[in-house]
């Protein structure tokens, strides 16, 4: 019998770099989440574990066995074209670097004059070799955190710098996986995807506006979030911990959240934000951090949203479903109990 | 720094190693070594990233601290949070219910399993793996082969040799297993924590997860599955670790520097700690890891209050300008003791970023340092990437005995109950004699275990608290105008410290102080090296390439060893450094 996989051995035979580069403005919590992927795991990544993918080099400083301008020598090959193909993934937000005189907010080898070569010189010189730039983390994205109100660094994020119309010279525009950091998952799935894209066995990802992926950010917190029921109950929790009703008047932002952390979890389906407890602090979004701070402050239309659900249907909604549940659903049906017979729900057939 | 006296005709290179994989962040490490000696004449440890958190964190609600800060760092993140919950808690006065306490306690404790796990074995011991033996110190792998294993009754590896294979990465046994660990570890910490590393529900006032029999259960289950491993990775790193000492005299001056140790403790008991600043020497000294600063081998203190106004942030290498001439926020503490002008309280960062010169300004990270009054000197300390410092504050203090774990005076004597695979086993970490790479990495592994076994206690007395009913986890705070406060607390790698002060409700200086500015500061304004600096100076090379083909793994174990964390900085360039001078002595490089 001819073998059903000889298709794949031409695809599996291409070898696509993953050049990772860290040193954004960043702090590297997207790699070491990364290394807490399960769905895929970074090694079902680098042993090709789904037949047809090609074979994957992660070049990553948290993980990778080189040093120094051993560890560099790839940036520079790829800057050559000695890499084809290359997805170029910027961890970290883009600081000014024409703010800041002779000196350099972040920096990665250097160049032949011993000075730093910075994340902005990286950019220029290598998306436009690059298959796919992938924004990883919302400093990445959007700019994050270092992108704050009052930075000294002048941060932006990768679409802010390249043009958020830019594209490679595969087509793609910047794909953007946002969160602070991002889900695990999130992000070894689209490099799993990309590389299977790259090798025409998936088309191109489906980006929103914001250049995320569609199949991901397609759906608010609130969307997903085990606690919504309460919400539309108008049931809100009053203090954190104990209290597992709806988190938004403690500051829960999932309302107008894109995250599909409460679907996902956080390590292996375990953990999340407001799914264990935890107020939902808008880390995905292009307005984070500085439109939701206070973060422990409810939203003003939040608030208002919740006071109307809070004193009209919601509590109406809440007593029926309850009294409901208590005379009715939450008990056994009637039939069911040894008076003078034993009845059950048995039917004699014949 | 080492005086080195050079004999004639030595042959000098420059090399740099930029950056350092395998850590966390940017961290180069740029070196002259005189390879006609074998030793290292100067080193450099540079940081290329600024980010400027202190700066803006200003003016802003003083409840978003632990939100944003947490943000430093990747894999401390979560312990920036808790730092920065534990100063909020100091700054409002609040005190959590026992089981917000206990419920950060078992978060953190977790985050440290989790952390020792995948740097000792997955990042640092891949410099002791079959692969990089190999090609650095091809005839100690040969006697490798031959030499068997005193512990492989435990960990099932005959060989020395075996055990190096198992660290090879993405193909070693012992080294995948742990990238599995790694992941349940974590799942244990979001039990607590909400996420890791940035952690959704460690907050001032307690834990807001939702905490439940269930949540005791998945935790209490994860670890004893750790005790498993962790049982046989004791024994294992110890027989690896020996063999280097024994196959290479002298190895255990790799990495030396005289023990000069700082170390905040951790892990508070809920029936001791009140959060009031007044009352930190007391309930500082309950920790379940023991506050102390080891000056010349000494342990000088355990006094977190006299810790606190022992610390001072110098400049000399560093691209920030002085604050001397910046209003002063604190000059008497809560106790009323002066504060230094470079205390953290005081503090204002003026960054000035400018060209990298190695005989001048070249790094972004500070000079952290230690005021000794006996002597006035301001002391360079390290962590010991953090267990090192821990474990030998802790063993020396002699106050830590909680059942599982006591501390002796000269030691620590741990018991690790009976798990799904290995009976009970007891282990004893001794207070080493230097501090240097080997000791750092082998006081991680026994952290391990002494972690492990801080989540056991502390679980155990969570599921109580839940089993009475007494699941309340947070309590309520009204943030003050004005206030003064810190938070002292671990990150896996070392000493951790935020400074806070509110004024008209909102933050007017924050500083954290995590371990990387203390592990790798650069000469200080008085020319000290910081100890990486320090601890490379004093590295004898026992690498067999020579200059054409080095490597550098003496170098790179001995920075290792210190648990490298630098989302601030680090970067090196190795292999093919060029020869900078063929000269006669002295050195022009001294």
């Amino acid at each position: 019998m001819a073998s059903p996989f000889a298709g794949h051995r031409q695809t599996e035979a291409v070898t696509a770099h993953v050049l990772w580069m860290t040193t954004g403005l960043s702090c590297e919590g997207d790699s070491v989440a990364m290394t807490s992927a399960t769905n895929p795991s970074l090694e079902d990544i680098i042993l090709q574990a789904i037949p047809g993918m090609p074979k994957v080099v992660i070049h990553n400083q948290v993980v990778d066995y080189a040093n120094g301008a051993d560890y560099a020598q790839a940036w520079f090959d790829a800057e050559q074209g000695k890499l084809d193909p290359f997805v170029l993934c910027m961890e970290g937000s883009i600081g000014n670097e024409e703010i800041n005189g002779d000196g350099h907010w972040t920096g990665f080898s250097q160049n032949p004059d011993g000075q730093p070569i910075t994340m902005n010189e990286w950019l220029d010189r290598l998306a436009p070799k690059a298959a796919a730039v992938v924004a990883i983390g919302t400093c990445a994205t959007y700019g994050g955190i270092p992108a704050m109100k009052g930075n000294a660094t002048g941060a932006m994020g990768v679409p802010d710098y390249l043009g958020w119309s830019w594209k490679s010279k595969a087509g793609l525009p910047v794909v953007c996986i946002p969160g602070c950091p991002a889900q695990p998952d999130n992000m070894t799935e689209v490099l799993l995807y990309l590389a299977l894209h790259l090798a025409g066995l998936a088309p191109a990802p489906e980006l929103d506006d914001a250049l995320r992926p569609k199949w991901l950010f397609g759906r608010t917190v609130r969307e997903s979030c085990n606690r919504a029921g309460f919400a539309e109950q108008g049931d809100f929790a009053t203090e954190y911990g104990s209290d597992h009703r709806c988190l938004v008047k403690l500051g829960c932002k999932g309302p107008v959240v894109k995250c599909n952390v409460p679907v996902r979890g956080w390590v292996n389906g375990m953990g999340g934000c407001p799914n264990v407890g935890g107020i939902c602090m808008a880390c995905t979004m292009p307005g984070f951090p500085d439109k939701y701070m206070p973060f422990m402050d409810e939203d003003k239309y939040g608030r208002a949203a919740a006071g109307i659900i809070q004193y009209t249907y919601g509590p109406i909604v809440r007593y029926m479903r309850n009294r409901n549940i208590t005379t009715n659903y939450d008990k056994e049906p009637e039939w069911r109990q040894k008076g003078r017979a034993l009845t059950t729900g048995y039917v004699k057939r014949w | 720094m080492a005086t080195v006296e050079t004999p004639s005709k030595v042959m000098v290179k420059e090399m740099s190693w930029d950056p350092i994989t395998r850590i966390v962040g940017s961290l180069g490490i740029h070196t002259e070594i005189d390879f006609s000696n074998q030793t290292v004449l100067k080193c450099y440890s540079t940081s290329m990233i600024f980010r400027g958190f202190d700066i803006f964190m200003r003016g802003i609600d003083p409840r978003d601290t632990h939100f944003i800060t947490s943000r430093i760092c990747g894999i401390c993140g979560d312990n920036h949070c808790t730092a920065s919950c534990l100063n909020q808690n100091m700054a409002y006065g609040v005190k959590p219910p026992p089981l917000g306490d206990l419920a950060f306690n078992c978060a953190e404790a977790a985050d440290y399993i989790f952390d020792h796990a995948i740097f000792n074995d997955c990042m640092a011991n891949v410099d002791f793996c079959e692969q990089m033996v190999k090609e650095t110190n091809p005839s100690l792998l040969a006697k490798a082969e031959t030499t068997a294993a005193p512990g492989g009754d435990i960990h099932g590896y005959k060989t020395i040799a075996d055990i190096m294979r198992s660290l090879n990465p993405f193909t070693g046994e012992f080294y995948l297993e742990t990238l599995h660990v790694a992941r349940y570890t974590r799942e244990m910490y979001c039990l607590f924590g909400g996420r890791h590393t940035h952690p959704s529900t460690i907050m001032p006032g307690g834990c807001s997860a939702d905490i439940t029999h269930q949540t005791c259960t998945d935790y209490y289950v994860r670890l004893m599955r750790y005790m498993d491993y962790v049982k046989r990775s004791v024994p294992m790193h110890d027989d690896l670790y020996d063999f280097f000492l024994q196959e290479l005299p002298g190895y255990d001056m790799v990495g030396f520097r005289e023990t000069n140790l700082v170390n905040w403790g951790c892990f508070d008991d809920p029936d001791y700690v009140d959060y009031d600043y007044r009352n930190m020497t007391d309930w500082g000294r309950k920790r379940y890891i023991t506050p102390g600063i080891a000056i010349n081998g000494e342990l000088v203190t355990t006094d977190l209050v006299e810790i606190n106004l022992m610390i001072r942030i110098l400049l000399g290498s560093s691209y920030f300008d002085g604050w001397e001439n910046e209003p002063t926020f604190v000059d008497r503490d809560p106790l009323g003791n002066p504060v230094d002008k470079n205390h953290p309280w005081n503090k204002v960062t003026l960054p000035k970023p400018q060209k990298r010169d190695f005989t001048d300004k070249y790094t972004w990270v500070v000079s952290p340092r230690v005021y000794d009054k006996r002597t006035d000197t301001h002391v360079c300390c390290d962590t010991g990437g953090g267990p090192f410092a821990r474990q030998w504050c802790t063993a020396k203090a002699g106050l830590v005995d909680f059942g599982y774990v006591k501390a002796t005076g000269h030691s620590l004597q741990m018991v690790l109950p009976r798990s799904p695979t290995m009976p009970e086993m007891e282990l004893e970490w001794k207070v080493p004699e230097k501090s240097n790479a080997v000791e750092r990495d082998r006081a991680r592994t026994y952290h391990q275990a002494y972690a492990a076994l801080i989540c056991m206690h502390n679980v155990e007395r969570a599921m109580k608290e839940v089993q009475a009913g007494r699941t309340k986890s947070w309590n309520k705070f009204k943030v003050p105008d004005t206030a003064v406060s810190c938070g002292f607390h671990e990150a896996a790698r070392g000493v951790l410290s935020h400074h806070m002060v509110i004024r008209d409700g909102k933050v007017a200086n924050y500083q954290p102080y995590p371990p990387t500015p203390w592990n790798a500061s650069p000469r200080d304004v008085y020319g000290t090296p910081g100890p990486y600096e320090d601890a490379v100076q004093n590295t004898p090379i026992f690498e067999e390439n020579g200059p054409d083909k080095f490597k550098g793994v003496d170098i790179m174990r001995a920075v290792r060893s210190f648990d490298p964390c630098l989302p601030c900085g680090v970067h090196m360039y190795d292999g093919h450094g060029r020869v900078t001078k063929q000269q006669h002595t002295p050195t022009a490089m001294a």
